[in-house]
């Protein structure tokens, strides 16, 4: 098993017709059971067209109603990204990926609680994924996202990383010493985002296919922490923690523009003391992250 | 992005929130004229830079005739101001804000800002104005109120009286204060800030309620939308470095340290610079070079980080995913030749192609130092530059 998708998931690519919905879904479309899951793209120009024999749609709601598809993944450019992720929510998807960077924060706060507030009243709730991440990927079964597809391998081991290249890092560490992954997922650098570690690592603690999970995090924000506390007093598997951004300066936006050291616990060094506080083997060497967990286990 | 105090009064005032009368002035003679065209008995003489804290650096001061308005730009102007935000160095002074005197009956702190815990807008107000708000933050937290706003609603007046209330605003001004707090609000949303400042503002003799301050930040990712805040910007507030990293579209910060870094994605360019740490030197610059790492882009990098004089090596630490590492190699290559690299240079990659990247860094014939980890890279530059 995994988490949130498998072999079995049907996708609809939103921003398919673009630079890069092309050339990822094409990508994912090779990535093993690829061919049958990506099953519909949505372009309202050019709905009946077909490209790499996908259908697309004018819209998610007629995709999702022609195709069963219950996913959808969105690389509609920033200034669309948001009103893409309202249309799978209100198509009722289980779950929207947006691996767009670059969304005005605005418009992710306007979604997010347009999307809390569907849910309150009783609407279907639908888990967004990202933005700015990378996507997830269950080895061997399905990718949906930009990842190398090739670092990955099956197994027993989940990952779950604010930042794309060092979840690669992780996997590919893991890979090297023969530990495959069940799930790989990256929820973004983005300080209005939708699923967090909290999350994810509840997933991964339902998950009877998961053994261990290394989570990374990064500087800025209370979500390592809240995580944390959470797996204090729940978790049931071994964890390995790092979080980037000790030689980060406050006050700078490293990068990601959820990286930003406010003041407060939200310094790497607070971060990785919670979390050695609550049971997680922490590194500061994150060359050694696949190491550690391989002797918890 | 951040902008000055008399743009962000600016902003303020088109919003409708009371600001004192003020002229923007970039000479000495310059201020003495605003000063006579605002009339009156008492200005007050502002340093424009980026940061905060700029009283306690002596570059505000209050000017009780022209004379004074004369010798304080001239004593302000062209200083290196230093203050907690600015770090030793300072920052060069080379705007004013000749202002009207205020009479200023009590000082409160207010501000909007994204909260990421409860994804609402928090509006947060506090009695202790004037004053650094960490610092308060730190000592009494519970002169603090927070409310989060819906986006959806917005700002409502209960929400607006119960800050006004809690903050201890007099009976009469609760309305005028209530009324700023939601023009406030809609400035901030309106203006894709990711924070609005107003520390003090201040309640006036006369009941009346005013912005003697102003700090703005945008979220840069909106700036799209906002040619009128983008025409804002003062490059002479900005690391000139980093604005010409940003004209290649790389992600670059200088730092203290003396081992360049050239990462691909922020987390791993993070943790490449925390590696160098943990191996006893220092990152000098925080670089990512993005998903599409072309050889202009490797050789415009490299450009800028030796433009350091404290580089005395390099660190590039490439995860091939889409990108393959023989591309990258043949980019760091034709970048170190043009560059005439002559600092050591320990080159990490892994992923997609990896072997056949590092055969191109092989067959080069440069000095380049290959190796397999990230913290073998780390060991291996520090030990070079020793």
């Amino acid at each position: 098993m995994s988490i949130y998708i498998n072999k079995n998931t049907k996708v609809i690519t939103q921003g398919i017709t673009g630079k890069t919905g092309q050339f990822h879904t094409e990508k994912c479309q090779e990535y093993a059971n690829g061919k049958n899951c990506f099953v519909a793209g949505v372009n309202p120009k050019k709905a009946g067209e077909k490209i790499f024999d996908i259908p697309i749609f004018g819209s998610v709601k007629e995709a999702a109603g022609q195709t069963g598809a219950t996913v959808s993944v969105i690389y509609v450019p920033p200034a669309g990204a948001a009103a893409a992720i309202w249309e799978a929510v209100e198509a009722d998807l289980d779950l929207a990926i947006c691996i767009t960077e670059g969304i005005p924060v605005r418009d992710m706060l306007e979604v997010r609680n347009k999307m809390k507030a569907k849910e309150a009243a009783g609407g279907k709730k639908t888990l967004l994924l990202g933005p700015n991440c990378p996507g997830l990927i269950t080895p061997d079964e399905i990718k949906i996202g930009i990842m190398p597809g090739h670092i990955h391998r099956k197994g027993r081991i989940g990952v779950v990383s604010r930042s794309g290249t060092l979840t690669y890092e992780a996997v590919a560490q893991l890979t090297e010493i023969g530990l495959g992954q069940s799930s790989a997922v990256g929820i973004g650098g983005d300080p209005i985002n939708g699923l967090k570690h909290i999350d994810v690592m509840k997933a991964f603690n339902d998950d009877p296919d998961t053994d261990a999970v290394i989570m990374i995090g990064e500087i800025g924000g209370p979500d390592e922490a809240e995580a944390a506390q959470w797996c204090k007093a729940n978790m049931k598997k071994p964890i390995v923690g790092f979080i980037a951004g000790v030689t980060a300066p406050p006050g700078k936006r490293m990068g990601h523009a959820g990286a930003l050291i406010s003041g407060g616990a939200d310094t790497a060094d607070a971060k990785l003391a919670i979390m050695e506080e609550c049971g997680f083997k922490v590194t500061r060497n994150p060359s050694e992250m696949g190491k550690l967990l391989k002797a918890m286990l | 992005m951040k902008i000055h105090e008399y743009q962000g009064k600016e902003i303020l005032r088109k919003f409708g929130v009371a600001t004192p009368r003020g002229i923007p002035c970039f000479s000495v003679d310059e201020a003495v004229k605003a000063a006579e065209t605002l009339g009156g008995k008492i200005w007050v003489v502002k340093a424009q830079i980026h940061a905060g804290g700029r009283g306690k650096g002596g570059g505000v001061k209050l000017a009780r005739s022209l004379d004074e308005v004369r010798q304080h730009a001239g004593a302000i102007l062209g200083m290196q101001l230093v203050t907690h935000q600015t770090g030793p160095e300072g920052q060069k002074v080379r705007r004013l804000l000749v202002e009207d005197g205020a009479d200023i009956e009590k000082e409160y702190y207010v501000a909007a800002l994204t909260d990421r815990a409860t994804q609402k807008v928090a509006m947060m107000a506090s009695s202790e104005g004037g004053m650094d708000i960490e610092e308060v933050a730190h000592s009494t937290p519970e002169k603090i109120i927070k409310v989060f706003v819906d986006p959806a609603t917005g700002l409502t007046d209960a929400q607006a009286t119960e800050l006004a209330n809690g903050i201890g605003v007099p009976a009469g001004s609760v309305a005028m204060c209530v009324d700023t707090l939601k023009k406030l609000y809609t400035c901030y949303m309106e203006t894709d800030a990711s924070l609005a400042e107003i520390n003090p503002l201040i309640l006036e003799g006369n009941g009346n309620i005013k912005a003697l301050d102003a700090k703005f930040n945008f979220d840069s990712n909106a700036l799209f939308r906002h040619p009128e805040i983008v025409a804002y910007r003062d490059l002479d507030e900005e690391d000139a470095d980093e604005i010409e990293a940003s004209r290649f579209d790389l992600a670059y910060i200088s730092l203290d340290g003396n081992i360049g870094c050239l990462v691909n994605g922020a987390g791993l360019a993070m943790a490449t610079m925390d590696t160098i740490k943990l191996f006893g030197a220092e990152p000098a610059n925080f670089l990512d070079v993005g998903g599409g790492a072309t050889t202009e882009k490797v050789t415009e990098a490299f450009k800028i980080m030796l433009k350091n004089p404290k580089v005395k090596g390099i660190l590039v630490n490439i995860f091939g995913g889409i990108m393959k590492c023989d591309t990258i190699a043949t980019g760091v290559v034709t970048a170190a030749r043009e560059v005439k690299l002559s600092v050591p240079l320990v080159v990490r990659m892994k992923g997609t192609n990896e072997d056949l990247g590092k055969q191109i860094l092989k067959d080069s014939g440069l000095p380049i130092i290959s190796a397999d980890s990230m913290a073998e890279a780390a060991q291996k530059i520090v030990a070079a530059v020793k």
